[in-house]
């Protein structure tokens, strides 16, 4: 082997290492994170800690989460309607449109959003913390900033990202009604009918369920990156970039992984259901 | 507790104590300790470890090896839980301020206070206002740490750090950034405290005016090591062409090699 190979193999052995430590970092931190949020439970302090970030999550995030919603039921329908109603099954664009919605692009759309519009701010406000001392004088009065500081964002993320799915769901399911009985002349009654025959409850039940694993997804990944970033205004820059991209790897991951676990849990209980 | 502190050891001790990050050593096998009531001011060149030092006396940062003592207890290889204790006795100021710029001024210096002590709200407005007459800003409690100027920055972190009364108080470069008089002020702020508070203190800086102010004892780190330690007299006075290069700030043929091009 040559220098230059050596060297190269050497450097690609470097990456994997540290690639697999960042990854147990990972876990560790989001194990601290698990065990400070049910030892923390007990003390009424902390519940004061979680309030402002529910309002940031939640609140603050909802128009957007709207918007997104109603856009992406719209587009699903502008899409789909002409194929359909070239077979002359126009009136079954509602189990389409709203199955699509509540099952996974209000769900994932929702935690993208988030991803953007929470992780990105959540990296940025604890980078900025770490390379401003602000979480080394944390630890240095006896405070530990994953209690302080991360546990009630990761909490409202996990908490809030499952509620405004359903927002997402809301308006979705509206959009796409908007565009097919306003726009493109369907029925609205049996627009609705098939809706009604095609979403269960365990669909919705099934975007609820990924909600929460996106928002504990997004929540940890953006804490952590912030947590551990590099000094200096390009660390901090590149953390949320970090942040942001591995959160929407993350989420689309765990879409897949849950809807082939859901599936599989509705063959189970209900056999396979048909559409059309 | 069986290791009872005793009173006239060293309060704090580093033993062998190194440190690398990455392939870069920053300490390389200190070994020091420091007494009780004492300010001992650390010297050095920017780089030299000063910081890394300062951190790991809280273990805020740890040591690749050797080992580090608070009043006879071994404290590098707790977790950050059982540190709590011994944290609280600390204060820290750190060389960017590292005020929570979230909250106001009167919280900064009241959240080590609702963090640790039960108080009343009253008795923590009392704290809080004493501790800012202590470092000349009573009256600023309600601003916001990004509508401070830098040395009030320094005197409210300082005021911080205090809060609890701490045993010791570490100091990341208090005068740096500031100028002569503002710096001045710090200097006579370090003093007061020691006065007042009896404090141990730890000075890390570059700045000899502050370091011969404050200072019974001088320590110079240069390298990863102690190169020099003494009182402020033996640096004025010594030969010792390393200490004197950096002391009377002269650069030699070296370091000016580099602006040779």
């Amino acid at each position: 082997m040559s220098q230059t190979e050596a060297n190269l193999a050497f450097r690609a052995g470097q990456r994997i290492t540290n690639g697999v430590d960042a990854f147990g970092d990972f876990w560790l931190f989001a194990w601290r994170t698990a065990v400070w949020t049910f030892r923390g439970m007990g003390r009424r302090q902390n519940w004061w800690l979680l309030m402002p970030e529910l309002f940031e999550v939640g609140y603050k995030s909802l128009p957007v989460i709207l918007i997104t919603g109603a856009f992406v039921g719209m587009v699903i329908a502008v899409q789909a309607i002409e194929q359909f109603r070239a077979v002359g099954l126009e009136e079954r664009m509602g189990a389409v449109v709203n199955l699509s919605v509540v099952r996974e692009l209000g769900p994932v759309l929702a935690g993208i959003m988030l991803a953007g519009r929470i992780g990105g701010a959540l990296t940025a406000e604890l980078g900025t913390m770490n390379v401003t001392e602000q979480i080394d004088a944390l630890r240095s009065m006896g405070v530990d900033p994953v209690r302080y500081l991360v546990v009630p964002r990761v909490l409202a993320c996990f908490l809030l990202t499952p509620i405004l799915t359903l927002y997402a769901d809301l308006t979705g399911s509206l959009g796409g009604w908007f565009v097919s009985v306003f726009q493109r002349g369907v029925d609205s009654g049996p627009y609705w009918d098939y809706t009604e025959q095609a979403v269960d409850n365990f669909d919705l039940f099934s975007g609820l369920f990924k909600g929460f694993f996106f928002g504990a997804a997004l929540g940890l990944i953006s804490c952590y990156k912030g947590f551990f970033c590099k000094p200096g205004a390009e660390g901090v820059g590149r953390a949320c970039t970090e942040a942001f991209v591995t959160s929407f790897i993350a989420i689309l991951a765990l879409d897949y992984v849950l809807a082939v676990f859901l599936q599989a849990v509705s063959e189970k209980l209900w056999g396979f259901r048909s559409l059309l | 507790m069986s290791t009872k502190p005793s009173d006239n050891g060293p309060i704090i001790e580093l033993r062998k104590v190194s440190k690398r990050f990455g392939s870069l050593p920053v300490l390389d096998g200190v070994d020091l300790a420091l007494l009780r009531g004492q300010t001992t001011v650390v010297i050095g060149e920017s780089g030299t470890g000063k910081s890394v030092l300062l951190k790991h006396i809280v273990a805020l940062l740890r040591p690749d090896g050797g080992e580090v003592y608070f009043r006879g207890e071994r404290i590098d290889d707790k977790s950050e839980a059982q540190l709590v204790a011994a944290r609280r006795r600390f204060g820290f100021l750190f060389q960017l301020s590292a005020l929570f710029d979230s909250m106001t001024v009167a919280e900064n210096i009241a959240f080590p206070i609702t963090e640790h002590a039960a108080c009343s709200k009253e008795e923590i407005d009392e704290i809080v206002a004493e501790k800012l007459r202590l470092v000349g800003l009573d009256g600023l409690q309600s601003r916001k740490p990004g509508e401070l100027s830098g040395g009030q920055k320094k005197r409210v972190a300082l005021a911080r750090a205090i809060a609890l009364n701490p045993e010791v108080v570490l100091y990341d470069e208090p005068t740096t950034g500031l100028d002569p008089v503002r710096a001045d002020v710090i200097n006579e702020l370090i003093l007061r405290l020691r006065r007042s508070l009896d404090v141990t203190s730890v000075v890390v800086t570059h700045d000899m005016t502050s370091a011969y102010k404050v200072a019974d004892r001088i320590v110079m780190l240069q390298g990863g090591k102690v190169i020099a330690d003494g009182t402020p007299e033996y640096f004025k006075t010594t030969k010792d062409a390393r200490v004197r290069r950096f002391v009377d700030g002269k650069a030699d043929a070296e370091d000016l090699s580099v602006l040779d091009m």
